[in-house]
């Protein structure tokens, strides 16, 4: 059983025993008229999916609760911890900050796409081998952040600490460069020199031993 | 959230059309309005998704300046080519805002029309906000201000402008480009945004409807010596507690013209004239930068907390002075 089969069997029991349901309280929204609905086509992880949904609705709370792929997680919802990065035509956004009825027509890849317990994805590995996390709430998010950060790298992408701005300059994937570039991914257990080794070790840099603390 | 009707027009001409229905608003990157609309703050009846309009290019113009497409994304322009080759300011500017994710989704046109992130008027638990509810009064004058506005504030309201962009844009003379529902205006960048005065509900000059259709940088201080330059709490991922756009254009040691824009100080990028007079026709010496930083907050009227943001515009003008001029 996994957690998750276990937290929706024990949400489903709890009420048949009396007890206090977690979230039972949340807010009563106002009740969307038919012209508040909106039909959206989009492609997530290579499937069509075709969602009619409250125009109020984000791409996370799409994903995870009309998509059935809870693995993109819900930190803040407010844009401040990068804990429901994925990828939206490849490039790494907050899907909490995104109507899903803006992402009609497009292509999402969240980390159910990106790999398989069978077939990790490189980064899912490098993650696992460096202890790039601890509690994993925002592993998800990091981990998909970190593929679209080498993507970045690879198309000459700058940051605020580049040094040399030209276009033609090439850019190092210094250890400055790399903790600025995921400075949008909020770790509360301080995973921070695990990750930075494990993006190291999947560009192929030589990765710099963290200090245990 | 409220509930809305969401729209998404095909061109420009239904996307006004649209607007002109009140309780509409526009929708770009959302990264902002998203978050507003989620706090409450924000609670329009209709979304107007402007993801179709054709706003996306970047192209040189005649006068060999630069056209920015109100719907290019902030990480697209601090990439592309001829800015980082030629405007560099905007560049590092927008690469010092918010962070990969959100660089990504939002616009040019959004990120000027970001609200303050004056924690009175982001939390609808303080009654008091002028600019949430005009006449309401402000709670931030009385309470915590160590982030709030040291130049232009007004008894109404002390939020300062939250864009790092707009910083750059303002030392670069950019043009804002409007479309209305009968006329296109060009509006210059230091008059698009307000000082609060008595109705600091209203950000910019932008009227209800009103579509920004880019920004156009012209070639005056295109290629020249520049530094942006932000002091924030956290090295990433923070908002400015003061931040210095220079650029200047030298011949050998003498500043023929130059630009100076602050940031984290007002309602707006705040251009300290009097430090770009000292300046020009100078030796950018150090004499000369000293001076320039000590005028530059000769009007501040710091509050309870912020009182450091003073030598710290003075310091930060001082080191970006000397980086644009070449100093290591």
């Amino acid at each position: 059983m996994t957690r998750r089969h276990f937290i929706v069997g024990s949400a489903v029991a709890a009420p048949l025993l009396g007890l206090p349901l977690a979230g039972a309280s949340a807010e009563v929204a106002p009740r969307p008229a038919a012209a508040q609905m909106v039909e959206t086509s989009l492609s997530i992880n290579g499937r069509p999916y075709q969602l009619y949904l409250d125009s109020r609705v984000t791409l996370l709370d799409a994903l995870r609760e009309h998509a059935g792929l809870p693995g993109t997680k819900k930190g803040c919802d407010r844009g401040q911890c990068g804990a429901c990065t994925v990828l939206l035509d490849g490039r790494r956004v907050n899907a909490c900050l995104l109507l899903v009825a803006a992402c009609a027509g497009h292509s999402v890849t969240t980390i159910e796409g990106l790999g398989t317990t069978s077939r990790l994805h490189p980064m899912q590995r490098a993650f696992l081998e460096h202890d790039g996390f601890q509690c994993g709430y925002c592993t998800p998010g990091q981990i998909c952040s970190a593929v679209a950060l080498i993507e970045e790298l690879r198309h000459g992408t700058a940051s605020v600490v580049t040094a040399d701005l030209g276009s033609g300059a090439r850019i190092a994937a210094t250890p400055v460069e790399l903790r600025e570039r995921m400075s949008g991914n909020i770790c509360r257990c301080g995973a921070y020199p695990f990750i930075l080794a494990a993006l190291q070790d999947v560009l192929g840099a030589a990765p710099v031993a963290p200090e245990r603390g | 959230m409220e509930p809305f009707s969401y729209f998404r027009p095909p061109d420009l001409q239904q996307a006004l059309a649209l607007a002109a229905v009140p309780g509409s608003q526009f929708l770009a990157g959302g990264t902002n309005l998203i978050d507003l609309m989620k706090g409450g703050i924000e609670r329009p009846q209709r979304l107007i998704d402007l993801a179709e309009l054709p706003l996306s290019g970047i192209e040189v113009l005649p006068t060999g300046g630069l056209r920015i497409g109100a719907l290019v994304r902030n990480s697209d322009a601090a990439n592309h080519a001829l800015i980082r080759d030629r405007y560099p300011l905007l560049s590092r500017a927008l690469l010092a805002g918010a962070s990969p994710q959100l660089r990504n989704m939002a616009t040019m046109g959004g990120n000027l029309l970001q609200r303050t992130r004056c924690g009175y008027f982001t939390d609808t638990a303080f009654a008091e906000c002028n600019k949430r509810v005009p006449g309401s009064g402000c709670a931030a004058r009385a309470g915590y201000n160590r982030m709030h506005a040291i130049l232009g504030a007004s008894d109404a309201c002390i939020a300062t402008s939250p864009s790092d962009m707009s910083v750059a844009l303002c030392a670069l003379d950019a043009l804002v480009r409007i479309q209305g529902k009968h006329a296109q205006r060009d509006v210059a960048i230091g008059d698009f945004h307000r000082l609060p005065g008595r109705t600091p509900q209203t950000d910019t000059q932008l009227r209800p409807g009103e579509i920004i259709l880019g920004i156009d940088l012209p070639p005056t201080f295109a290629a020249v010596p520049s530094c942006y330059l932000k002091v924030r709490d956290r090295s990433s991922y923070a908002f400015a507690l003061v931040s210095v756009a220079v650029a200047l254009r030298l011949e050998g040691v003498t500043v023929r013209d130059c630009r100076i824009a602050l940031g984290g100080v007002a309602h707006k990028p705040w251009r300290p004239v009097a430090a770009e007079a000292l300046l020009r026709g100078q030796a950018l010496g150090a004499t000369n930068i000293a001076a320039a930083a000590l005028a530059s907050t000769r009007e501040a009227q710091p509050l309870r907390d912020n009182a450091f943001k003073v030598p710290l515009v003075q310091r930060a003008l001082t080191r970006a002075l000397q980086l644009a001029g070449g100093a290591a």
